[in-house]
């Protein structure tokens, strides 16, 4: 089995090539490298853009801008994304991180893509060729999005506090996720005034759990005040089984979860 | 099929191959390189038997292509002993029963290595951590946790 690498220097050299019949896009290797080593013969080249560029994270003015190739590990050492931390050190382990990347993370199919769900809840943008596309569309649309190389990812910093993160596996420290749970959670005078949840392994890819943000703007963030959100939190979810859990188990323990983390203090 | 030739240093010594494009390292390092100690266990980045030092950073041969690493500075567990004489970290894996079949220890060792050199202090959390990509079906892990925080203190004392 023949398979080519082609490496350039630029995102927008790469491009033709990524337009062949069984081209992808190389990030860190740890899910594509993976298909190879499996016999995936549909995969018979691989594109790769080098160079630091795409790895550059810059933080200011209360943006964070992370380029695609940025791997797990740059993530969660970097010192003014702290928050983002328990994000990047749910993947994988300490090798896995040093080579996964954010961009990679965004088109890593369920069980995987944990990273992607903190992007979503912290409404995200990716950018492809200079324009910015919502991560919710880019998610929504990332089978169709073959062919385009997301450069970057761009994200407001929340205020301290606001931004929450689990991942529930089995296997611990890390092992691959029953399901994940971020969300960014902004209260006023005792209730919520804005919140977004992001679920990951509750569907076939990260989604909104929109029934539960409803449900929670004007609660306060206490046992009654949160139980409607938690009776619709599965609203909209289509889990799987998997080797994992079941798609049953999941919808059981995804209210219990989400409580814990709406309810945590500090 | 076509050829691409790499060069990289493989423990400090200069290398120069030329493998089938798209090859991992793991291939290079155990088919051209003549490396044996590193292991080819899972083949899908869930093991960490292949786990080696790239420029200082671990990571997994068994998904990292041969070519992206032309250039690299490269450490596998075959350059650790000098010799014939182990280090303290291999000295206190033997010491403490920390390897039975053996298979995951390369692998074990350099995620050892690694977190020493970055931490050489660490906690047990620290160590747990460290080898959280590592799977071992033989000792439990208790034993290797025992085994790099004893080889913590020893070059603790070592350095004083």
């Amino acid at each position: 089995m023949a398979l080519t690498v082609k490496t350039f220097a630029a995102v927008s050299d790469a491009l033709p090539a990524l337009q062949a019949v069984g081209a992808r896009y190389l990030g860190g290797g740890t899910l594509l490298v993976r298909r190879v080593n499996e016999g995936d013969i549909s995969i018979s080249t691989l594109v790769r853009v080098s160079g630091p560029s795409l790895s550059r994270i810059a933080v200011s003015d209360g943006r964070a801008i992370i380029g695609a190739s940025a791997t797990m590990a740059a993530v969660a050492r970097h010192p003014d994304l702290a928050f983002l931390r328990p994000a990047a050190h749910a993947i994988g382990g300490p090798a896995v991180r040093n080579m996964a990347t954010v961009g990679g993370n965004i088109f890593a199919p369920a069980p995987y893509g944990d990273f992607a769900v903190a992007l979503l809840a912290l409404d995200a943008a990716a950018e492809i060729a200079g324009k910015p596309i919502t991560l919710a569309d880019l998610i929504e649309h990332r089978k169709q999005n073959g062919g385009r190389i997301v450069t970057a990812v761009s994200l407001a910093l929340p205020k301290p506090g606001a931004f929450r993160f689990v991942k529930i596996t089995r296997v611990k420290p890390n092992g691959l996720a029953v399901l994940t749970i971020a969300a960014v959670i902004e209260e006023r005078d005792g209730v919520v005034s804005a919140i977004r949840i992001a679920l990951g392994n509750m569907a076939d890819r990260p989604i909104r759990a929109r029934a539960a943000e409803a449900a929670l703007v004007g609660r306060p963030l206490t046992r009654e005040g949160i139980g409607p959100a938690l009776a619709v939190a599965g609203d909209g979810a289509a889990p799987a089984d998997d080797a994992v859990a079941s798609a049953w188990y999941r919808r059981e323990v995804l209210p219990v979860h989400l409580g814990r983390l709406l309810l945590a203090k500090g | 099929m076509a050829k691409v030739p790499v060069q990289f240093t493989l423990n400090g010594a200069e290398k120069a191959e030329f493998v089938d494009s798209g090859a991992t390292l793991l291939t290079l390092l155990r088919t051209k390189a003549a490396d044996m100690s590193v292991k080819g266990g899972c083949h899908q980045g869930a093991c960490g038997a292949c786990s080696v030092l790239i420029d200082g950073e671990l990571r997994l041969s068994c998904l990292t292509l041969a070519e992206a690493y032309d250039g690299a500075r490269i450490e596998t567990l075959a350059g650790l002993a000098e010799r014939g004489v182990l280090t303290v970290l291999q000295t206190a894996f033997a010491d403490h029963a920390a390897t039975q079949c053996g298979f995951c220890t390369p692998g074990m060792i350099m995620a050892a290595k690694a977190l020493l050199d970055q931490n050489p202090q660490p906690t047990r959390n620290d160590v747990v951590e460290a080898i959280s990509g590592n799977i071992c079906r033989c000792t439990g892990y208790e034993p290797i946790i025992r085994a790099v925080l004893s080889a913590a203190r020893a070059n603790a004392v070592g350095a004083a």
